[in-house]
């Protein structure tokens, strides 16, 4: 009995210590990711393409995602606030419920889809390929000619398509209450503006940078570290979006704590 | 002139390279064979930074590259990837000029595609070529636009990772004897490795078998014929049965 305990206990040891031993990696990965955006030689080209891929790309899925959750939103809060005959809160909620939270985490969630997938799986078919190799002999480090410029990138984007997926998750919500719930428009707008808080507005921006670094360092870390193969690249494709969604989800909450509750 | 100086390396349990030993003169075309597996690719590897070695000295003009920073020794190397590892986003003429839109190396666009088109033709492919993508091209001509991306920038050594695998016989004649001819016009250092006998006869100086980790033989191409040495007899006879074990 005492032996099946202790080999538990070194099978729970091995995995936290495995876990331990990813983590460091990936922190310092990101560390020497975040020094590489500040020195030269840099790859605007590469930059503009990420920014493309990362920020303009991603606004059609992020628009359709922030519409429907902010229409249902709407339809819920109604429901709900009428159980305590304050069917009114409606645009005031819509508007922190997107602000605060759903549209940056959708966003995040909606990029590591996306985003940190293509990454994941394009790097790693360069390494595969020995694409990494033989830009490393033509003398261009593979962190600063494909990791910084997606990261910057996704520190850029986050935060846009943040503030897009705001505005139209808000405008959902207007647009059903205003159509189907019978509210005023003006009114609306104005519970609205006047509701949210300068603070709401720099945590939605914050969160969506914080997002958008997480998963775009996530496609490239699992990327440049796949394994051989098609397996391989399925393997990095498919740890890179967990991670992320992990990631993005546990930072949610931590920067949820940072900003509302000191 | 490169020198291994007692190099080993171990991937997990599976121990590579045991203790190579081997010096490869200025201006000499040297090719490495051996099995599959055997760490041909590896040896080349740890030359290039790509893979460092657990123990050992790697010499380029007797400089330990093994120590040195290795963005201060990359430019006088281009090397052929097996699998031509040309970069897919971009077109045939960037890829080739590479290097010379980056770093120290770098010249006005129009020139570098310039260079880019003269060394397509110099390794027999059309100037049309220049704007195709690598997908579009059959991988004799993909061999030829990596092999065109190695001696753009003119290095002093070129190693060429098994340069005819997958190709038809007549192909990996062609791509030998450019390979050849290249050598000899540049004045290059070259290491080539590879299984193909014809590539021997056609690229090599001198030859050396890698077996068991360690350097099984050197000497002269011609000396191979009456090497004296079993693993080498079996290698280059393609005899099933001798010393190298065909067992997996």
């Amino acid at each position: 009995m005492s032996v099946t305990i202790i080999s538990a206990i070194r099978a729970l040891g091995r995995l936290v210590l495995r876990a331990l031993a990813a983590l460091g990696q990936v922190v310092l990965f990101a560390g020497s990711t975040l020094t590489h955006i500040v020195r030269p030689p840099f790859y605007p080209r590469e930059f503009f393409s990420a920014l493309m891929n990362v920020g303009y790309l991603s606004l059609p899925v992020v628009g359709l995602t922030a519409i429907f959750t902010g229409a249902a939103l709407a339809l819920q809060i109604y429901s709900g606030g009428s159980r305590f005959n304050a069917p009114e809160v409606v645009p005031q909620i819509v508007a922190i419920g997107m602000v605060r939270e759903l549209g940056p985490v959708l966003v995040g969630l909606m990029i590591a889809a996306r985003v940190t997938s293509s990454i994941a799986a394009e790097l790693a078919t360069m390494k595969v390929t020995e694409q990494i190799d033989a830009l490393v002999t033509l003398s261009t480090a593979p962190l600063k000619y494909l990791v910084m410029p997606r990261v910057l990138a996704g520190i850029l984007a986050g935060p846009i398509l943040v503030a897009v997926a705001d505005s139209i998750g808000i405008f959902g919500g207007f647009a059903v209450a205003t159509q189907t719930l019978g509210f005023n428009s003006t009114t609306y707008i104005l519970n609205t503006i006047n509701f949210l808080t300068g603070e709401d507005i720099i945590s939605s921006l914050a969160k969506g940078a914080a997002f958008g670094f997480i998963a775009t360092l996530m496609g490239c870390y699992f990327g440049l570290n796949s394994g051989r193969g098609a397996q391989g690249v399925g393997a990095a494709t498919k740890s890179s979006v967990q991670a992320a969604a992990v990631l993005i989800l546990t930072a949610n909450l931590l920067l949820t704590a940072v900003f509302f509750t000191a | 002139m490169i020198k291994f100086d007692n190099i080993h390396k171990s991937f997990g349990a599976n121990q590579v390279l045991r203790g190579v030993d081997l010096t490869l003169e200025r201006g000499q075309s040297m090719v490495i064979i051996g099995g599959s597996g055997t760490g041909k690719s590896v040896l080349i590897k740890t030359v290039l930074g790509l893979i460092t070695p657990d123990i050992g000295k790697i010499y380029v003009d007797g400089q330990d590259v093994t120590q040195a920073k290795r963005d201060n020794f990359l430019s006088q190397f281009g090397m052929l990837f097996q699998g031509g590892a040309l970069f897919d986003s971009m077109p045939v003429w960037q890829n080739v000029a590479f290097r010379l839109q980056r770093g120290h190396l770098k010249r006005p666009k129009a020139e570098a595609r310039e260079i880019a088109i003269e060394k397509l033709r110099r390794v027999g492919l059309a100037p049309d070529v220049a704007d195709r993508l690598p997908a579009e091209l059959s991988g004799g001509m993909q061999k030829r636009v990596s092999l065109a991306r190695a001696i753009a920038a003119e290095p002093e050594i070129i190693f060429f990772d098994e340069p005819t695998t997958g190709l038809d016989p007549i192909m990996s004649r062609v791509i030998n004897e450019l390979i050849r001819e290249i050598v000899v016009e540049m004045g290059v250092t070259a290491m080539t490795i590879t299984h193909d006998m014809t590539s021997v006869q056609t690229i090599a100086d001198k030859v050396a078998m890698l077996h068991g980790g360690v350097i099984q033989w050197c000497g002269t191409r011609d000396d191979m014929a009456h090497s004296g040495d079993p693993h080498v007899d079996q290698f280059v006879h393609g005899r099933a049965k001798g010393p190298i074990e065909t067992l997996c």
